[in-house]
């Protein structure tokens, strides 16, 4: 496999967004998965929310681990700075980059191999720890660069694609993040756009953890009759509880919605989510009942989608941490060092 | 039997149990005798235990201003029962045992080669406090009071040092005071005070400080402009990070702006915070994380990335003594191969090898200069013997005119003006390439990082030649380390030898004192202390300057010599280890003996016998 480099040439009457960019300014080089793969989809609704939300490309660090889902951040957004990590560790790495420098937006890149096996320790501590950030995990079920594994979030009893029946309970991530303290958690489906999309945006404009399930077919080992990652099994026990807009300050709200159905969560910088129910039993506020009905609709073979849970008044680590406004990568030694007159009185009280 | 009679001379030891508040008490008896101008060496032996194991307090006093370990004791303070017979063997003969003589103890617990001085602490602590916990704590102070007595410890320096040390807690002032007196009292009525061993007045120790390794480490962060610390807890370095987070809080909190000019993250697992410390490196962060033995073995998969990716890092390493959990409260240098070539693949790191306190400060704020330089993992090797106990050193110093050197970094305008830009193209052919931090450009300067072999570009490739490319200027790039790292330093026998010996960090201060031992014997011998590793061509060359070089360090192994060979491509029959690895710290007898016999050996006499036998 060798770099691809994509041609630059475009339509000149591409759409320009509000800093005068074409979605083509947010996309990366050639994808070099399997043609119909769930992850390029994904690719495309990151760079569509990236577009749609204007913002400017150099100011996204893009992380990720190791797998299929870990290679994609070289498909999106060219202009900022990726980190390809290691196995299961790019939360710790994401959240050291964020402590240097807390103005950028931080978007983690994982799998289910990544973020579910090896990796499970450090996706649920970052969601404790609250890094500010927008976490998507490539869920597919399976191990695609190692040719057709099962997965720790494949579900039991669901069949490989050599007609092996997974014995060992899946893990839901999504459920997981609710509980250990995201303040933003969604699923969504890799096939449908118009749902993902606009949960990629809340989750960009989200100020805590936010983390994104979204289900991502394998068109070369789990897309067969027996799995429940395939695009027909999840489009056929699809339940999405609610749509999500994300209106950002710029925007004059101009949609209309049925009285009493829309709920509105103002984010810190002002853009507001207007959360469309589609079931009306179900309540994005309260991580309890998020997490009940989620799993007893597990419990009748459905996968529930939308935005799971949010939090109004969510914070992140610099919070906790008290750090300085300024990002730390910009302080130099008048704000670090403290000199000799210092080092004189602290040499003084050790005599 | 004839008593040990010394002044400013000799080896205390306190045995105790755990728990017990004899820590502070101890270390009030030491600082004492510093302030009389005597120079003290304390060293903790202390298990893995929170309450109730055997712990030890080993004080050594020497108006020579010897540090190191000596070995023995001449008076014993055996307040723990459980160690009483191991104690009471450790004495010298002619030696003093101190004990608490509450309880009658039959004779054959007692050697009659010691003066024995019983005093009934217990008895006393009862009578005086009706509180069982004042009971314990100021049976500690009483008998520190009774050493002064015994020992012509000046009363007056330990009641200051108690005022100092509870100004503000009046309180808790006037009892310590009481108690110190009970002790005194009791033994200048009924020991036989002075002892043969004194304390006497002097001004050996000048302006030296009193400091402990990991809180002058985490100093050295503070200085060297550390903004990110992600740990996890282990022992000895845990004081590390929490001297960081004490330093932190006391000179980094910003007035101005508010808030904190620093983050420090108790991670999940050593595998967490190096990613952290690796992440916040790549965005332009100065970053650490502390640790030992064990945390580097866990480490070491992000450590490779952060040498191929070339991302500044830099590793606190306090060892102990391994393999595996090995001995977790006692000292070894036995992670020097571990961290040089830590990680799979062809991997070397930088490590730095102070010897003290004041080292270990200077040290990791270079250690910060130089990621940033060399963009790579830089270790700094101290270990438990430097790392947690107090110990005299160089008062810490800084050049205020000091700028950091955050090395080759492409600023926004040097993108703008157009300057040509490869992550991993060596324009000036010492290794070290450019780099940026991201968001500094709209349109220029982002590129990739990865752990997967790349081009000069940092394009994704599996091509042989790109490869080979980079693992060449990888290897230039160590190479280029070597002007930077400290030089290590030479002490030249006033005589010309025909031997040297190689040694580095803790081993030092013991070092000294066998060399002044060596050469009053008449052995000539040269020294070099290195002081990191990639070596300088001085290191390969010292040895090639000698028929025979020793090489002291404190492990198994002999992992120095083992790289020294391989990395200056020394015939390994130049080189023999002197190793000293039981977890207590190597001793000057320990180091004389094995070089006196080795000398003997090849048929090597001093000089002064040399003489005497021709006349």
């Amino acid at each position: 496999m060798t770099y691809l480099t994509k041609p630059k040439l475009h339509h000149p009457e591409l759409p320009a967004n509000a800093l005068g960019f074409t979605r083509r300014d947010y996309e990366g080089t050639i994808s070099t998965l399997c043609a119909g793969c769930g992850h390029d989809s994904i690719s495309a609704a990151i760079i569509q929310a990236c577009w749609e939300l204007a913002i400017q490309p150099h100011r996204v660090a893009k992380l990720s681990g190791i797998g299929c889902s870990s290679k994609t951040p070289t498909y999106f957004l060219d202009k900022s700075h990726g980190f390809n990590s290691v196995h299961g560790r790019m939360p710790s790495v994401l959240t050291g980059a964020n402590l240097a420098n807390r103005d950028l937006i931080y978007l983690g890149v994982s799998g289910d191999g990544d973020s579910a096996s090896i990796g499970l320790g450090q996706f649920a501590h970052s969601m404790r720890r609250a890094v500010n950030m927008t976490y998507i995990v490539e869920n597919n079920g399976v191990y695609g660069l190692t040719k057709g594994q099962f997965s720790a979030t494949a579900d039991r009893g669901s069949k490989s694609k050599r007609g092996a029946l997974n014995s060992e309970e899946g893990i839901d991530l999504a459920i997981l993040a609710i509980q250990l303290g995201a303040t933003y958690v969604a699923r969504s489906f890799s096939g449908d756009k118009a749902q993902l999309v606009p949960l990629i945006k809340g989750a960009l404009e989200h100020p805590g953890p936010a983390f994104l399930d979204v289900i991502s077919p394998c068109v070369a080992f789990n897309n067969h009759e027996g799995s429940t990652r395939s695009y027909d099994y999840v489009r056929n026990h699809n339940e999405a509880v609610n749509h999500l807009d994300v209106i950002t300050v710029h925007k004059e709200i101009t949609t209309a919605y049925e009285p009493g159905s829309v709920q509105q969560v103002p984010t810190h910088d002002g853009s507001v989510l207007k959360l469309r129910k589609l079931s009306d039993d179900y309540d994005s506020s309260s991580r309890i009942s998020a997490m009940s009905y989620v799993q007893s609709r597990y419990a009748q073979g459905e996968i529930v989608t939308g935005l799971l849970y949010v939090e109004q008044d969510a914070d992140d680590l610099h919070a906790s941490l008290g750090t300085t406004p300024v990002p730390l990568n910009q302080l130099g030694e008048k704000d670090l060092c403290p000199g000799q007159a210092a080092l004189d009185r602290f040499n003084a009280a050790l005599r | 039997m004839k008593r040990i009679e010394a002044v400013n001379d000799f080896v205390i030891k306190f045995a105790n149990v755990n728990g017990s508040g004899s820590a502070s008490a101890n270390t009030l008896f030491a600082k004492a005798i510093m302030r009389m101008g005597v120079p003290v060496s304390p060293r903790n032996i202390f298990p893995s235990n929170i309450q109730g194991l055997p712990t030890w307090y080993e004080v050594r006093v020497s108006e020579s201003g010897w540090l190191g370990r000596r070995g023995g004791a001449d008076l014993m303070v055996a307040m723990n029962p459980q160690t009483w017979e191991k104690d009471v063997v450790e004495i010298e003969p002619g030696g003093y045992l101190f004990y608490d003589s509450t309880k009658p103890l039959p004779a054959d617990k007692f050697r009659d080669d010691i003066l024995v001085l019983g005093m009934p602490l217990t008895e006393i602590c009862n009578a005086t406090y009706t509180d069982p916990r004042q009971r314990q704590l100021f049976k500690n102070i009483i008998y520190v009071g009774a050493l002064a007595a015994l020992l012509g410890v000046d009363i007056a320096e330990v009641e200051r040092l108690i005022g100092e040390q509870y100004k503000g807690k009046e309180k808790l002032l006037e009892p310590n005071l009481k108690a110190l007196h009970l002790g005194r009292d009791h033994a200048l009525a009924h020991l036989p005070c002075p002892l043969g061993i004194t304390v006497r007045r002097t001004d050996k120790v000048g302006d030296r400080i009193f400091i402990e390794g990991n809180s002058a480490t985490a100093l050295g962060a503070v200085y060297g402009g550390a903004t990110v610390c992600a740990w996890y807890p282990i022992t000895p370095s845990s004081s590390v990070a929490e001297a960081f987070a004490r330093h932190c809080r006391k000179f980094r909190v910003d007035a101005a702006r508010g808030g904190n000019n620093f983050a420090i993250v108790q991670a999940e697992d050593e595998l967490a915070s190096i990613g952290m410390v690796i992440g916040a490196g790549w965005n332009g962060a100065r970053a650490f994380t502390c640790t030992s033995g064990p945390g580097v073995s866990l480490m070491t998969e992000f450590i490779g990335l952060a040498y191929f990716a070339e991302i500044p890092a830099v590793i606190v390493n306090v060892q102990r003594a391994g393999p595996s959990t090995g001995m977790p409260t006692r000292t070894q240098q036995a992670d020097i191969l571990a961290c040089a070539y830590a990680s799979h693949g062809d991997t070397k790191h930088v490590l730095l090898l102070p010897e003290d306190a004041t080292e270990a400060f200077e040290f990791t704020a270079e250690a910060l200069d130089l990621a940033d330089r060399l963009q790579t993992p830089v270790f700094v090797m101290t270990d438990l013997d430097i790392g947690m106990n107090e110990r005299l050193c160089r008062p810490l110093a800084w050049d205020d005119a000091r700028a950091y050197d955050r090395g080759k970094v492409l600023t926004h305008d040097d993108l703008e003006s157009g300057k040509r830009f490869g992550r991993y193209l060596d324009v000036d052919d010492d290794g070290i390439t450019y780099r940026t931090y991201p968001g500094t450009h709209a349109k220029r300067g982002s590129f990739f990082t990865r752990g997967t072999s790349r081009d000069r570009y940092a394009r994704y490739t599996e091509e042989g030649s790109a490869y080979v490319d980079n693992m060449q200027r990888l290897l230039r790039k160590f190479e280029t380390a070597k002007q930077y790292v400290p030089e290590p330093v030479l002490r030249e026998c006033a005589r010309p030898a025909r031997h040297g010996v190689i040694y580095y960090g803790s081993t030092a201060c013991a070092m000294d004192e066998a060399l002044a031992e060596l050469e009053a014997e008449g052995i000539a011998l040269d020294a070099l202390r290195v002081r990191a590793f990639p070596f300088q061509d001085s290191v390969i060359d010292f040895v090639g300057a000698h028929e025979h070089v020793f090489v002291v360090e404190q492990n198994r192994d002999g992992q120095l010599r083992t790289l020294l060979v391989t990395e200056g491509a020394i015939d390994p029959a130049r080189l023999s280890s002197v190793v000293h690895y039981d977890g207590t710290p190597v001793t000057a007898r320990f180091i004389r003996r094995e070089i006196e016999e080795r000398l003997s050996a090849f048929n090597v006499r001093p000089m002064r016998r040399t003489a005497s036998a021709g006349e």
